[in-house]
């Protein structure tokens, strides 16, 4: 007997998440399965919609504007703007600690290596470091972090020409944390707000933190420090650092491990647990059964192939970072159900020689109908019960436009809706 | 004696360095220009073999006795830059037995260590060779990093008063009354260290005498004298793994061929080579065939290197070189052994020599003759020392084991650091303030980098061929800016992100053949955070301005409450 949904959504990252949330709302019996560490834990946490045209145009400062010119191989141009728009709402619901949602403008964000970025949606815990608002700003880093060097990124960010002065401070973080401590270790030590001695005395970590910092402030009216600032409960933790200091505090997003990526990750599997959907994690989906229907696919688990069926399926395994696509010498490929992904031939036109060129290797991924259903290499669907959604969908470059969160969860959105709703 | 005579030597590659090691040794007055960095020609492109002499023991007998000579050598004076790895002339069933028996004596009668083992035995040292490997010669071949080494050679000529210009490139031989008298050069940033963005200038450096040590480029120094220096450009291509599947040097046993040769190289191994002829030294086809045929050649030998990941790909051109009179059609016909040109001799031209042709291993040796040359021309009787005196870094190797004990250095790091500094070590790792990982795949320190920087100015391929920092599994994706954050605390921030752009692209450049598989979903990983999570691609700060009032301000902001009031979250469910 094979375990039974209505949809099976594999991945769990930001697009099979908000497919399975958008099935899940539908009615749906949603099943999520996900094999490794989603790739939310490299991402910055920031959630961009759209911040330049594919000719590199930008920043732009309405993103949905700038839709209906986009190429129509553009997974934004397969749903629309509405669609758009309405799994912003979805997102905006089931992750309330964002903000971003009061307006349909870009917001430009600090980024760890000192330029800035836009994007449409930001935790609470970077808001207060907004590049358009003019408040004078202290960065502070930590003596072992080498991700962030303040004042570097200070002076970066006064180079691209911020409306406001900025610092950069370097301190010794309290407490005796290894010269290597990973980034989890700083917020561990917060969260807890366990005692530290400072001068001989025992200090709450965060008060200990805000007393570092204090004797560096002028008259700043806003601190931000690399996003270390606590798992479990960064919001209390910047007030209490913030009330010592008398001033505003953020974070700035930073690579991997990302802690606001891992925050956003905790706050989408919640809220799925909440709608009801089943989760399995750690084990990857090997294979399948079925021609033009996908009856079943096998989860492997402790070396066995669990059988699992639904009516409806959704791929959202991620591009080549996620290894939702993937390549060797000889061509590209999806590697569970072998969907076409269209590429060039000859492995010398998929890059550029530039670092930052047009590279087509960025917009590898499969091809879909307007219903997001995989194409074949003669543009006919591969499977009728399966959408793809996210990074493994190929027409866009996430990363040159700042759309990867965005096409994730509007495609994720719109296949798990039309999953659920064909499934009834 | 007169006044010491000033020699300016062209070429910053191993043979350059070691000239100007050696001249400076001996008391003379050096000048040392590079058009690129040092090692950017040909000895920053070489597979990293230190030949035990084996690979020529039967094509060229000279040459091999003169390798495992030099092999000895460089354990000696040089062994924070040698790893004794040892090799193996490994013999497939369809290779010559009599080319096997060849090599075995030929090895014999240069005086090099070498022992039949069977194929049973390789597989017991190389658990990965192809289970049809019939059998072996082990030789005392070893891998050496050539940038460690030339740095090191330079160092101690500026040590002995040399004076070292890199990043500056020669615009004109300087002749009067028929004499080459100097060099005009033109510096990318000024003289000394190079610092991005700071203004360049011409320079007429000139000599008592001038060598011209610039390899696959000599032509183009000779024509600036209407000198017609006839080297045969030769390139070939190098495929970095990620790991090493060998810790042997593991060569084919076969006569001349390309994909021949595999060579450990610290975390990685280097798949080497082919050998073609080329027109010009700087600018020829870089091509995908050349990279999937040493995969496909190799795997004969090492199966697993099908399925492994490579991680760049780079060329370099052996600056190859024959008498006018001999006439060979094919580049593996042409001799490795060197020659000296004395224009004086040669072409009535007096004041500089030129050298051609030549091996990697043989350098010190190489250098040792010109410089006794160049003495010869002043009358100058000066003993070489460079056989004897220790390379910085290699004065008391002891210090690695003191090492361990005082830092109780489990840390593979901490090895790694101390190996590569080797006598170094202690006056570069013990730093006041804390000493993180920069690089977390090569396992390099800030000090490390901060000893580079201080060596090299704003340079961080500078820094990078000095530390390795950047050169592992990820290519610089997850440390580029770190080490762009380290050059911060003493150069503007213009000059950082000049010198960040520049390492970026350079790592990009190799990794363009190796996209494919893993390292394509690196690139993809690499793209992604510089270009999304950094927005490097369209950074502000290199572009037009931003209207900055034209983006969000905040909720608060927008909703028209003073901001000063408000904490700077919403404070709900613990966010």
């Amino acid at each position: 007997m094979a375990i039974e949904s209505e949809v099976l959504v594999i991945g769990g990252g930001l697009g099979g998440l908000t497919s399975a949330l958008a099935a899940a709302h539908e009615g749906a019996d949603v099943r999520l399965v996900s094999y490794k560490q989603s790739t939310l834990r490299q991402a910055s946490g920031l959630v961009d919609v759209l911040g330049y045209t594919p000719d590199g145009d930008g920043p732009l400062t309405n993103p949905y504007e700038a839709i209906p010119s986009l190429p129509e191989s553009h997974p934004y141009r397969k749903v629309g703007v509405k669609t758009v728009r309405d799994a912003l709402s979805l997102f905006d619901d089931a992750v309330p600690t964002y903000e971003g949602e009061h307006t349909e403008t870009n917001a430009l964000l600090p980024t760890h290596g000192g330029s800035i970025k836009p994007t449409a949606r930001y935790p609470a815990g970077a808001s207060a470091g907004l590049a358009s608002d003019t408040r004078d700003t202290l960065l502070v880093g930590i003596e072992e972090m080498v991700d962030f060097d303040a004042p570097h990124v200070a002076a970066h960010l006064d180079a691209t020409g911020v409306p406001f002065d900025v610092r950069g401070e370097t301190i010794r973080f309290p407490g005796d944390l290894r010269a290597d401590a990973k980034v989890t270790r700083y917020a561990k030590l917060l969260d807890t707000n366990s005692e530290v001695a400072v001068r001989g005395r025992m200090v709450p970590a965060r008060e200990a933190l805000a007393q570092r910092v204090n004797p560096l402030l002028e008259d700043e009216e806003r601190v931000g420090f690399p996003a270390i600032l606590g798992d479990d409960n960064p919001g209390a933790i910047r007030d209490a650092v913030g009330d010592h200091l008398g001033v505003d505090v953020f974070e700035v997003p930073m690579g991997p491990p990302s802690l606001p990526g891992l925050r956003l990750e905790d706050a989408l599997f919640s809220a799925l647990d909440e709608a009801g959907a089943s989760i399995e994690t750690g084990n990857p989906v090997v294979d399948f059964e079925g021609e033009d229907r996908i009856e079943k696919v096998f989860i492997e688990k402790n070396g066995a192939k669990i059988p699992n069926s639904a009516d409806q399926y959704v791929l959202a395994t991620g591009g080549f970072v996620g290894k939702g696509v993937e390549s060797d010498r000889d061509g590209v490929y999806e590697p569970i159900f072998d969907c076409h992904v269209p590429h060039a031939e000859d492995r010398y036109d998929w890059f550029e020689g530039e670092l930052f060129g047009d590279h087509e290797f960025a917009r590898y991924g499969v091809a879909t109908d307007d219903d997001l259903r995989p194409l074949d290499a003669s543009e006919h669907s591969e499977f009728e019960n399966l959408r793809a959604a996210g990074s493994v969908l190929g027409g866009y470059d996430f990363a040159a436009e700042k759309s990867g969160s965005g096409v994730s969860i509007a495609t994720g959105y719109a296949a798990g809706q039309r999953a659920a709703q064909e499934a009834r | 004696m007169g006044p010491t005579p000033h020699i300016a030597v062209i070429g910053g590659g191993s043979t350059g360095a070691g000239i100007a090691r050696d001249l400076a040794m001996r008391g003379l007055d050096v000048t040392l220009v590079e058009q690129g960095n040092l090692t950017h020609g040909t000895t920053g492109r070489m597979h990293g073999l230190l030949h035990s002499g084996g690979r020529y023991a039967v094509s060229d007998q000279a040459s091999a006795t003169e390798c495992i000579e030099e092999n000895r050598v460089l354990r000696d004076i040089a062994s924070h830059c040698v790893e004794m790895t040892g090799g193996l002339f490994v013999k497939r069933p369809e290779d010559s037995e009599e080319y096997f028996q060849k090599k075995l004596s030929g090895c014999e009668e240069c005086g090099i260590p070498a022992e039949v083992v069977s194929g049973e035995e390789a597989r017991a040292m190389e658990p990965h060779l192809a289970k049809d490997i019939d059998k072996a010669i082990s030789v005392p071949d070893g891998a050496i990093d050539p940038f460690r080494l030339v740095v090191a050679n330079a160092a101690s000529a500026q040590e002995h008063g040399a004076r070292i210009e890199t990043h500056t490139k020669v615009t004109d031989l300087i002749v009067e009354s028929g004499e080459v008298v100097g060099i005009e050069v033109e510096h990318d940033s000024g003289p000394g260290k190079r610092v991005h963005g700071t203004e360049g200038g011409t320079e007429q450096i000139r000599a008592d005498y001038v060598v011209n040590a610039t390899g696959a480029w000599a032509g183009r120094i000779g024509d600036m004298a209407g000198l017609d220096i006839e080297v045969r450009p030769s390139k070939g291509v190098m495929t970095i793994m990620n790991i090493r599947q060998v810790d042997t040097v593991i060569n084919r046993c076969r006569p001349k061929g390309d994909a021949d040769i595999v060579v450990p190289h610290e975390t990685t191994a280097i798949l080497g080579t082919t050998d073609e002829e080329v027109e010009d030294p700087e600018d020829y086809p870089e091509e995908q065939w050349e990279v999937d045929m040493m995969i496909d050649t190799l795997k004969e030998l090492i199966p697993m290197l099908e399925e492994a990941r490579t991680i760049r790909s780079f060329w370099g051109v052996r600056p190859l070189y024959e008498p006018p009179d001999v006439g060979s059609d094919d580049p593996t016909d042409i001799t490795r052994d060197f020659f000296l040109l004395d224009h004086d001799e040669r072409d009535d031209l007096p004041g500089m020599t030129s050298i051609v042709g030549g091996k990697f291993t043989t350098y010190r040796m190489m250098s040792e003759q010109i410089s006794d040359h160049v003495c010869g021309k002043f009358g100058i009787d000066a003993d070489c020392r460079t056989a004897d005196v220790p390379l910085p870094g290699s004065e008391d190797f002891s210090v690695l084991r003191d090492y361990m004990d005082e830092f109780g250095l489990r840390s593979p790091i901490g090895r790694r650091s101390v190996e590569r500094l080797g006598s170094r070590a202690d006056e570069v790792l013990k730093t006041d303030g804390p000493n993180p990982t920069v690089c977390e795949c090569e396992g390099v320190t800030r000090a490390e980098i901060q000893d580079a920087i201080e060596g090299s100015g704003s340079d961080l391929n500078a820094v990078r061929i000095r530390t390795r920092a950047s050169m592992g599994n990820c290519q610089g994706g997850f440390c580029s800016h770190r080490m762009a954050s380290e050059l911060h605390s003493e150069y503007d921030e213009s000059v950082v992100r000049e010198a960040w752009d520049e390492l970026l692209q350079e790592r990009w450049k190799g990794q363009r053949h190796a996209l494919w598989g893993e390292q394509l979903s690196q690139a993809a990983l690499n793209y992604a955070l510089h270009a999304t999570t950094q927005n490097r691609d369209q950074d502000p700060a290199d572009g037009d301005p931003v209207d900055f009032s034209a983006f969000d301000t905040g909720r608060s902001q927008a909703s028209g409450v003073d901001s000063a009031d408000v904490a700077a979250d919403g404070g709900t469910d613990g966010y």
